[in-house]
């Protein structure tokens, strides 16, 4: 008990002295996740929309697939990327091994499933809505797709902020990955998994309000932005 | 909405741009030990290395057999690593250049104040332990394949008790580094086998306390080793040499030696007499 109320007093503490190192763990945790929920984002929008308008063989078996990713373990992804970048592995060429890059990496296999499969359920029924309407325009397939995505620009708001919220809570795989690093690779989860490790509870509690805190406040302002765009068609 | 947008951007670009200018262009990777890195040593020497040589030290903290697996694998430039067996084998199959002794300190037997096996003071561990298992009180294990994992499975084996992740019921295998095996044996509660470092450093006792210490089988030996770049060609032999020669010499040995809490020593640098 005496943890978590301390824990409040840290925090306060760490907040308003502006602690340098906190601060930098923070920017590294944001800079790694909006990097991987960005490239994320550029893969899995377009794949929901593909999913949704365009029909093929094995799409319905693809979709089920990309569900089931959903729940990756992140541990297994750290291990096969850890493997993958690994000096003997077959990109070891690359050096990535224990960089903010290789987190990046293993966050994208993570996310890009979720954000990827909750695009296209939400593009799915977009795409109900408007197909007669848009098929007795004549548009082709790259403006069906164009028209859904940018229509369903506020709801995929949540798909993209689901991803993000999934890449900044981790800590299996970028643990494995990165090698939480000081000053390098050490981003707020893990360093929350070596202050309860130390047995400094407080502290990593602490810590772990202040990711929720600003989680909290990425999130608000993404939606802010989404509904201050005007909305079209009732999108 | 512009407004919001442009906002949010900024935001953005102020995060990516200003990337951190402050890291080395040098730097080696260290795979060590998590009993080096949570005791805050490595907090404490490292800053002094760098000053006095403009090399970055990055450290993967994982446990002994995991640095040694890290070693193999080429994604570290030097071990700090302390289990004798495995260091000598990681030499002998040609992985490492050559193994130096850097520090040591020892390990301590912590159980809960009620001692349920009754062996506090008991200044042979094997007796302790022999008494742990007696008494079937419950004992909590690393079970991570760590150098003091190590070091306590060949307590056991010593005494030909079996232990293992299958039993028996009172011995409690966790697969956790040491922090971890802290926490989990001040709630079960449970005996376990600690090394000092970690311990002094370690914030929630809960109802621990040192029982057993100061037997000579507890002595716990560090040793650095540079990874063979006759293996491993991008190894950085210069800079991980010069990290090398300057932890088994005098100002690194110093270093190791000032690093106190609570006025407690928690290394004790030996580089003196060099073996293999």
């Amino acid at each position: 008990m005496s943890e978590i109320l301390s824990a409040f007093s840290i925090a306060f503490d760490l907040i308003v002295s502006l602690d340098r190192e906190l601060i930098e763990i923070i920017r590294r945790t944001f800079l790694v996740s909006l990097s991987a929920v960005a490239i994320a984002t550029l893969i899995g929008l377009p794949a929901g929309a593909v999913l949704a308008v365009v029909r093929f063989p094995g799409r319905r078996a693809l979709v089920i697939l990309i569900n089931a990713l959903m729940g990756l373990p992140p541990v297994v992804v750290g291990l096969v990327i850890y493997l993958v970048l690994s000096r003997s592995g077959p990109l070891g060429f690359m050096g990535l091994m224990f960089s903010p890059t290789a987190m990046i990496v293993a966050q994208c296999v993570l996310i890009v499933p979720i954000v990827t499969a909750l695009s296209h359920q939400v593009l799915r029924e977009l795409y109900e809505e408007y197909r007669e309407q848009l098929c007795s325009f004549g548009a082709t397939l790259p403006q069906m797709i164009l028209t859904i995505l940018w229509d369903g620009r506020r709801n995929l708001v949540t798909s993209v902020m689901a991803g993000f919220g999934r890449a900044v809570a981790e800590v299996g795989a970028v643990l494995i990955v990165g090698g939480n690093i000081a000053g390098v690779t050490r981003v707020m989860t893990t360093t929350i998994a070596l202050e309860t490790s130390k047995g400094d509870l407080a502290l990593a509690l602490a810590l772990g309000m202040i990711l929720v805190v600003t989680a909290i406040a990425l999130n608000a302002s993404a939606f802010l932005v989404g509904d201050a765009a005007p909305a079209r068609q009732g999108g | 909405m512009y407004f919001a947008r442009r906002a949010l951007l900024a935001v953005l670009a102020v995060l990516f741009l200003t990337l951190p200018a402050t890291a080395q262009d040098k730097f080696i990777t260290v795979a060590s030990t998590t009993s080096t890195e949570q005791s805050g040593l490595f907090k404490h020497l490292l800053p002094a290395f760098t000053r006095a040589s403009a090399i970055e030290v990055r450290v993967v903290a994982v446990g002994t057999g995991q640095a040694i697996k890290l070693g193999e694998k080429g994604d570290a430039d030097v071990l700090l690593v302390h289990h004798k067996p495995s260091e000598e084998k990681f030499i002998a199959e040609g992985w490492g250049v050559k193994r130096l002794e850097v520090m040591y300190n020892d390990f301590v037997v912590v159980g809960p104040d009620s001692d349920p096996a009754k062996i506090k003071g008991i200044t042979d561990v094997s007796a302790a332990f022999r008494k742990i298992a007696e008494t079937k009180s419950t004992w909590a294990s690393r079970g991570d394949a760590s150098g003091t994992d190590l070091a306590e499975k060949e307590i056991w084996q010593a005494l030909g008790i079996a232990v293992s992740k299958s039993g028996p019921e009172w011995y409690r295998e966790l697969g956790q580094g040491m922090g971890p095996t802290l926490n989990t044996s001040a709630q079960l509660p449970a005996y376990t086998l600690s090394d000092r470092g970690t311990w002094i450093s370690f914030k929630n006792r809960g109802p621990l306390q040192i029982v057993v210490e100061g037997d000579q089988k507890l002595f716990n030996q560090y040793g650095v080793m540079l990874v063979n770049p006759a293996k491993h060609p991008h190894v950085k032999v210069e800079l991980g040499q010069q990290f090398i020669d300057w932890i088994v010499a005098d100002a690194g040995q110093k270093t190791i030696a000032d690093y106190k809490i609570e006025g407690q020593q928690l290394f004790f640098p030996n580089a003196r007499k060099q073996g293999s």
